[in-house]
């Protein structure tokens, strides 16, 4: 019973993983551009959640969901669209200063502050964090909230996409920026929407975060992000769905790694304090075997320069 | 009479160096002097950096791994015998029970940055673009999670220290002008041009005969020895090490300050750690506080960190290409336009 309880955990943070991935793939389809910054943006949100956390949770959300759309934004036009035809690696590098920037932002303030301890308390939806006993099963609320939090975002997102005539323009910019420019579409409005999106979804997960460790630092999301990233590329990032996998998938491995060895021993590889290894490794295998990407379609598709 | 090109892009970098030394040796309070040393290291780490990343095209977030490499190991063989196995009772025997001097670890330093480059370069070189900046961010963190779990080889969680602090002015020069001298040597060499011609177009260069997969690995290996040997100049100058600091800040930081000087010239490197550099000292300077007519102006701490990131910004956004644009030091420099990029539709 134990491996059935791992294995819902590890479906519930394969869930919080797999919208932070589709964020992440959604800038990328548009920008070809891996965005360091965006563990920062659930920072933000989640300082909205702990900053206004007397309000009504639904006021409390929708805030955090306000400050991460505008923060996105904010970061698309004054660092990613002058810097739209520079080579990839200074857009990279200047995604490495907005992460730098917000995340040391959020410490100054913390410090001005003079708070006690490190970390803002977040109580919104805190109710969601007790269990629901099903026989001897232990389901934390949050994690029934994040898979179907995970699933109706992933949904109205391939409506958006397919449905709508600015998804069509998403989906035609990321598979080829030019042509698509040529046949009419908007460069500007249709890389806003994407960053939009990828503002909301940020918020999502940060709100599921949030619920899970009732609080905020100014590290929230750094960890997160990163594994993320190097999931969705492992999953392979031409494509959002493949991105997606591979968000979910290294969430998945993360929790039931973390879950099945044993807590404790020093050598490498006996316990979970190694678990950051064996999924590094995975990864590495997995890049090896398949360049392009785990599910990627195909043999080895066009990989771009980093 | 003008030195020859080539030795003006040598001597650019080399002067640059030795003018931040010679300005901190005479002009700055000794306690300030230790962050122009760091400094120095950090412009020998990012000319180590380079020389992967800069001659290959491809992006490595795995250098700072043979960094923390020679850190840890200059590091832990230097202890002073009597004092270690009380500090570090559980490191591996023949760590425990040895004690190297502090010139000969830092060729233990870039010895083992190198052959780990070299195993971890072998299958990881047949990749490029994304993926292979992933799977170098991976070896990162194996690097990482093995350094600061694993108290047979280091100090684990803790912070080592005790390490003899030997990294004064003449050996951060000098071993900041040894690796840019390699660095440089091997971009001039036929083993660079080759590689060089590889990162301007993959496709071409395969035609002409060049085996990428072995140039990629010659010039990981050998950046990542001499990330080693940074490593092990950095560990002497602090007289401590814990694994924070040989991870994500520094990686970043470092590719960072090689974007912001010029990803694609030996000088754009050195000069964006300069440059970083002394902004840095200059902002966290004012974080004590500024005297200006007799007013003290003093700002907020970590102030310094989010006016270095703007500054970051600022450079990139103004200079896309670098301050140096990537092209090497020249003294006609004024008169020479930069090479025209043909610019990229998008």
């Amino acid at each position: 019973m134990i491996h059935v309880q791992n294995i819902i955990d590890a479906i519930g943070l394969g869930a919080v993983f797999a919208l932070i991935a589709v964020g992440i793939g959604l800038v990328f389809g548009v920008l070809r551009l891996i965005n360091f910054a965006y563990g920062q943006l659930i920072m933000l949100a989640a300082y909205a959640l702990a900053f206004t956390d007397s309000w009504p949770d639904a006021a409390s959300v929708l805030a955090a969901v306000l400050v991460a759309v505008a923060a996105s934004l904010v970061m698309e036009r004054i660092a990613f669209r002058p810097l739209r035809t520079a080579d990839p690696s200074t857009m990279l590098v200047a995604t490495f200063a907005l992460a730098y920037l917000l995340e040391n932002a959020a410490l100054v303030q913390y410090t001005y502050r003079q708070h006690g301890i490190i970390g803002d308390p977040i109580g919104t939806l805190a109710q969601l964090n007790q269990a629901v006993t099903i026989g001897s099963l232990h389901v934390r609320w949050v994690s029934i909230l994040a898979i179907g939090t995970g699933a109706v975002s992933l949904a109205a997102l391939a409506l958006l996409l397919n449905r709508t005539s600015i998804g069509l323009q998403m989906r035609a910019a990321s598979m080829d920026f030019r042509t698509a420019r040529l046949l009419g579409v908007r460069a500007d409005t249709v890389i806003m929407a994407s960053v939009a999106v990828a503002g909301v979804l940020a918020a999502v997960a940060a709100v599921v975060l949030s619920i899970g460790s009732a609080s905020v630092t100014p590290t929230t999301g750094l960890y997160e992000t990163l594994f993320v990233l190097v999931g969705v590329v492992a999953g392979g990032i031409d494509r959002l769905l493949s991105a997606t996998l591979g968000g979910f998938a290294i969430g998945f491995a993360i929790s039931i790694v973390g879950a099945e060895l044993p807590s404790s021993g020093e050598t490498p590889f006996t316990s979970n304090l190694y678990m950051p290894s064996v999924i590094y490794l995975a990864v590495i295998v997995a890049l090896l075997l398949r360049p392009a990407g785990l599910f990627a379609r195909g043999g080895p598709g066009s990989v771009e320069r980093v | 009479m003008k030195p020859p090109p080539a030795l003006q892009e040598l001597l650019g970098p080399i002067a640059l160096v030795a003018a931040l030394a010679l300005f901190s040796g005479l002009f700055v309070s000794p306690g300030d002097q230790v962050k122009y040393l760091t400094a120095i290291v950090y412009a020998a780490i990012v000319a180590a950096l380079y020389v992967f990343v800069g001659n290959s095209g491809v992006i490595s977030f795995g250098q700072v791994s043979f960094v923390a490499v020679g850190a840890f190991s200059a590091g832990v063989m230097t202890i002073p015998i009597d004092t270690k196995p009380g500090v570090l009772p559980t490191l591996f025997p023949l760590l425990r029970d040895h004690t190297i001097s502090s010139a000969w670890s830092l060729a233990l330093a870039a010895g083992l940055g190198g052959v780990y480059a070299f195993a971890v370069g072998i299958p990881l070189m047949r990749l490029s673009g994304i993926a292979a900046g992933i799977a170098t961010l991976a070896v990162l963190g194996i690097t990482y999670n093995l350094f600061y779990n694993w108290n047979s080889i280091g100090p684990g969680a803790t912070v080592e220290s005790l390490i003899p602090v030997t990294t004064d002015y003449w050996q951060a020069t000098i071993g900041a002008v040894v690796v840019i001298v390699v660095a440089y040597g091997y971009q001039r060499s036929r083993f660079g041009r080759q590689l060089r011609a590889a990162r301007e177009d993959p496709a071409a260069a395969r035609a002409a005969g060049i085996d990428i997969h072995r140039q990629r690995l010659l010039a990981f290996t050998l950046s990542g020895a001499l990330s080693g040997f940074a490593g092990g100049l950095y560990v002497h100058l602090l007289g401590s090490i814990g694994a924070n600091q040989v991870y994500l800040d520094l990686t970043f930081l470092t590719l960072a300050m090689l974007v912001v000087g010029g990803i694609s010239s030996l000088f754009g490197a050195v000069v964006g750690a300069v440059v970083i550099s002394l902004f840095n000292i200059l902002l966290s300077n004012s974080e004590l506080g500024i005297h200006v007519f007799g007013w003290t102006i003093t700002a907020p701490s970590g102030t310094s960190l989010v006016g270095i990131a703007i500054i970051m910004l600022a450079i990139l956004l103004l200079r896309p290409a670098g301050i140096t644009g990537g092209r090497e030091f020249s003294l006609d420099w004024a008169r020479r336009r930069p090479p025209r990029k043909s610019p990229a539709v998008r």
